[in-house]
């Protein structure tokens, strides 16, 4: 295969590393000989080999901004479909609110779209998460999309500055949860431009000089809405 | 297997009824990443097999009764579209479909990493969309880069490779004219880096010197199968446009 | 979707390791030896009312199979040919695992690994079973029904399907179309079946060593030697070189159960 310059190696399920290191993860050792567990590629960090997954579901991160759906309600808690392996228990102590026993209901309803912190995963991947801190809260209005959480960085763009030229073209808000769960809110038109750029950067993620074919694209529906 | 006839399959110059050689595969193409939705896809082609899989999860096993304390459990649905063969199929699992899915679970669950996301479930959908023998373990590789493509962590891909016999000849990689005039068949599932068997069926009529030697070229066949899962896979992630 | 039966006791660990710590030693948990089958007992006839019956005990694995035999139409790619038709049920008497209900997978993949034993290895002579080409054929029913479940229903059925077809009558009498003939039975196709348990490989697990196997193999061979089915089943793997010592194994046990299954252990009151 005719691997790019700049392009990680790749590696598959079951392939030798070769790389000399301590297995860290994403890879296991057998017979003294360490593999790749993910379709992923390889980092070398502090002496410690590490395959990075290239695809697949969200695994949550402590301190991670995630965008979640309340999907059912007890006396004590939510639970939040934060787009994970496992749903995320959202307790009343972790809301900017006073919930007394049972009136959860009447602060967060079932389909309601919240913005919230991972505050705890443990080990089996079970997850905790928060709503207390500035900025948190319920989302309302807009719209949400979905992407692959393994293209969120490509959304932000390097020190943000992709989802700022999105905003800044469009008048939009724009929200992109760790999690691939992306709200948007501002005018109709606003949002389909952000949509469609959104839906580029997804399917172009891996290529060269997507900054400035995403300018170009916004330039261009700019330049029709002005037009019309 | 053995509806009996007077078709011979293979020639005076021990050419099958498509040109191959006694151990050559029909042509095998494969794509990953063909769907939309699914955290996982693959389609493969394989002679004039075609055929979708797609995985979803790991996510909460539902109903929670299925849910497994200590790992994933891995739910593989094999299934015919009503129009992939000549006599349209009825729609739903018949017993066949039912025993494929169960075999191919057990074989898929080999290589995935269950114990790291206990309580859930990874559902992997098989389509046939059109038939022409060998579904099972087409199916099957394709399953595998699905699996790869939804990021689940695996000790190795898994090839699935059939051989059988002929004629009095020991083949592999049947088609659909052989398959229905043939001795035998012999399905497999192959780890490519271990060579561990984790799928072996067979039906027919076969000495042991014929089977072994069966086993024996879909192992070998399984090392250029899984080549092509390689290529597949990076494939996706290197095109640079 | 396998988790019906085998999963739904939690296995002590206390087992696995006491299983485990046996086979080091080279036996297992009741005595038996790797390739040693538990007792195997066959009453022929026992349900009166069937063509033919066999009531299998393979240990405390108890199986009735029964055959009935009745006229129908032949399948249009086969109108020269009687019809083979072979169903399992897992009756929830058997077991406190087994619940009532349509087959569930486990059922279905037992009745079609029988199924492809008795087919494949052409234990039937389905050609001497028509009445009239592409009109009327003999079709031959073998039911399996699970009455106690202690490991190995594989065998067990496969036994009994064969020994219920070589005690099965064709009752063509009742039809009026002459006289009741022997069901005819070409050759003797016999499964043997082999549970993995760490490294170890052992003939015929009952039902605590089924429990923590990692894999299982069935291979159903014939009286000359011929392989006419194999079924691999559960999550773990097996080598190449454990296949063929299983396919071996297959050979020389089946060949031992046949005689047992041909033997005279008729139960039939005439």
């Amino acid at each position: 295969m005719n691997e790019k310059r700049g392009v990680r190696k790749i590696v598959v399920p079951g392939e030798l590393i070769k790389e000399m290191g301590k297995p860290g993860n994403g890879v296991f050792v057998e017979n003294g000989k360490m593999y790749s567990a993910y379709l992923g590629v390889v980092e070398i960090r502090a002496g410690y080999v590490n395959v990075i997954p290239l695809s697949g579901c969200y695994v949550p991160k402590k301190g991670d901004k995630v965008i979640g759906k309340i999907i059912d309600i007890a006396p004590m808690n939510w639970v939040v479909d934060i787009n994970a392996p496992y749903y995320a228990p959202l307790h009343v102590n972790d809301v900017p609110w006073h919930v007394d026993f049972g009136y959860t209901a009447r602060y967060l309803s079932i389909g309601d779209v919240i913005l919230a912190k991972v505050s705890n995963v443990n080990e089996l991947g079970q997850v905790w998460i928060t709503m207390k801190e500035q900025g948190l809260r319920k989302l309302e209005g807009g719209h949400i999309i979905q992407i692959s959480p393994f293209k969120v960085p490509r959304v932000i763009g390097k020190g943000g500055s992709m989802i700022q030229m999105l905003k800044e073209y469009t008048g939009c808000r724009i929200y992109v949860g760790q999690n691939g769960m992306i709200w948007i809110s501002g005018s109709p038109e606003g949002i389909i431009t952000v949509i469609k750029a959104i839906r580029m950067i997804e399917s172009e993620a891996h290529t060269y000089g997507l900054t400035d074919r995403i300018k170009a694209f916004l330039e261009e529906e700019r330049g029709e809405e002005h037009g019309n | 297997m053995g509806i009996k006839s007077d078709i011979r399959l293979i020639d005076d110059n021990g050419l099958r009824i498509d040109g191959r050689l006694p151990n050559q595969l029909r042509p095998i193409k494969m794509e990953v990443g063909v769907l939309d939705r699914a955290d996982g896809s693959a389609y493969i082609e394989w002679g004039g097999n075609k055929i979708m899989a797609a995985v979803y999860g790991p996510r909460e096993a539902y109903p929670k009764h299925v849910q497994e304390a200590e790992k994933a459990i891995i739910r593989a649905r094999y299934s015919m579209a009503p129009f992939s063969v000549d006599e349209r199929k009825r729609p739903g699992p018949d017993r066949r479909a039912v025993e494929l899915s169960k075999v191919i679970s057990e074989a898929l669950e080999s290589v995935i990493f269950v114990e790291k996301y206990p309580r859930t479930s990874i559902d992997v959908y098989i389509e046939v969309l059109q038939a022409d023998a060998g579904t099972r373990v087409a199916g099957i590789t394709a399953a595998s880069l699905a699996l790869a493509d939804a990021g689940i962590p695996m000790r190795d891909l898994i090839v699935g490779c059939a051989a059988g016999k002929i004629d009095g000849v020991v083949v592999l990689d049947l088609n659909k004219e052989e398959d229905n005039y043939g001795e035998a068949d012999v399905p497999m599932a192959i780890l490519p880096r271990t060579r561990e068997i984790a799928l072996l069926q067979m039906d027919g009529d076969m000495t042991y010197e014929e089977l072994t030697g069966a086993i024996e070229m879909a192992m070998e066949a399984a090392q250029t199968i899984h080549k092509m899962q390689i290529e597949a896979l990076k494939r996706k992630y290197v095109e640079v446009e | 979707m396998s988790n019906s039966k085998f999963t739904a006791g939690v296995i002590p660990e206390m087992k696995r390791d006491y299983i485990h710590r046996l086979a080091s030693k080279g036996t297992r948990i009741d005595g038996r030896n790797f390739d040693e089958i538990r007792p195997l007992e066959i009453v022929k006839g026992y349900a009166k009312r069937a063509e033919g019956s066999a009531l299998v005990r393979l240990g405390r694995t108890k199986v009735l199979v029964g055959v009935k035999i009745e006229v129908g139409t032949p399948f249009p790619d086969t109108p020269n040919m009687g019809i083979l038709t072979t169903n399992a049920e897992l009756a929830p008497l058997a077991s406190p695992t087994f619940e009532p209900g349509p087959p569930g997978e486990e059922a279905i993949e037992l009745a079609r690994v029988v199924d492809r034993g008795i087919r494949e290895g052409h234990a039937i002579d389905l050609e001497k079973l028509v009445i009239e080409e592409g009109e009327k054929v003999w079709i031959v029913f073998i039911d399996i029904h699970v009455l106690d479940y202690d490991g190995n229903l594989f065998d067990a059925s496969g036994y009994g399907a064969l020994a219920a077809l070589t005690d099965a009558v064709v009752p063509a009498s009742r039809y009026e179309l002459g006289d009741d003939f022997k069901l005819p039975v070409l050759h003797y196709p016999v499964p043997v079946t082999f549970a993995k348990i760490g490294n170890w490989i052992v003939a015929d697990p009952n039902l605590d060593e089924e429990s923590i196997a990692s894999a299982r193999l069935t291979v159903t061979t014939n009286e000359e030697g011929h392989i006419n089915a194999m079924q691999k089943g559960l999550s773990g793997t097996f080598t190449y070189e454990e296949v063929q010592k299983v396919i071996n194994m297959s050979m020389n046990i089946g060949a031992k159960v046949r005689e047992i299954i041909l033997g005279d252990s008729d139960g039939k009151e005439d």
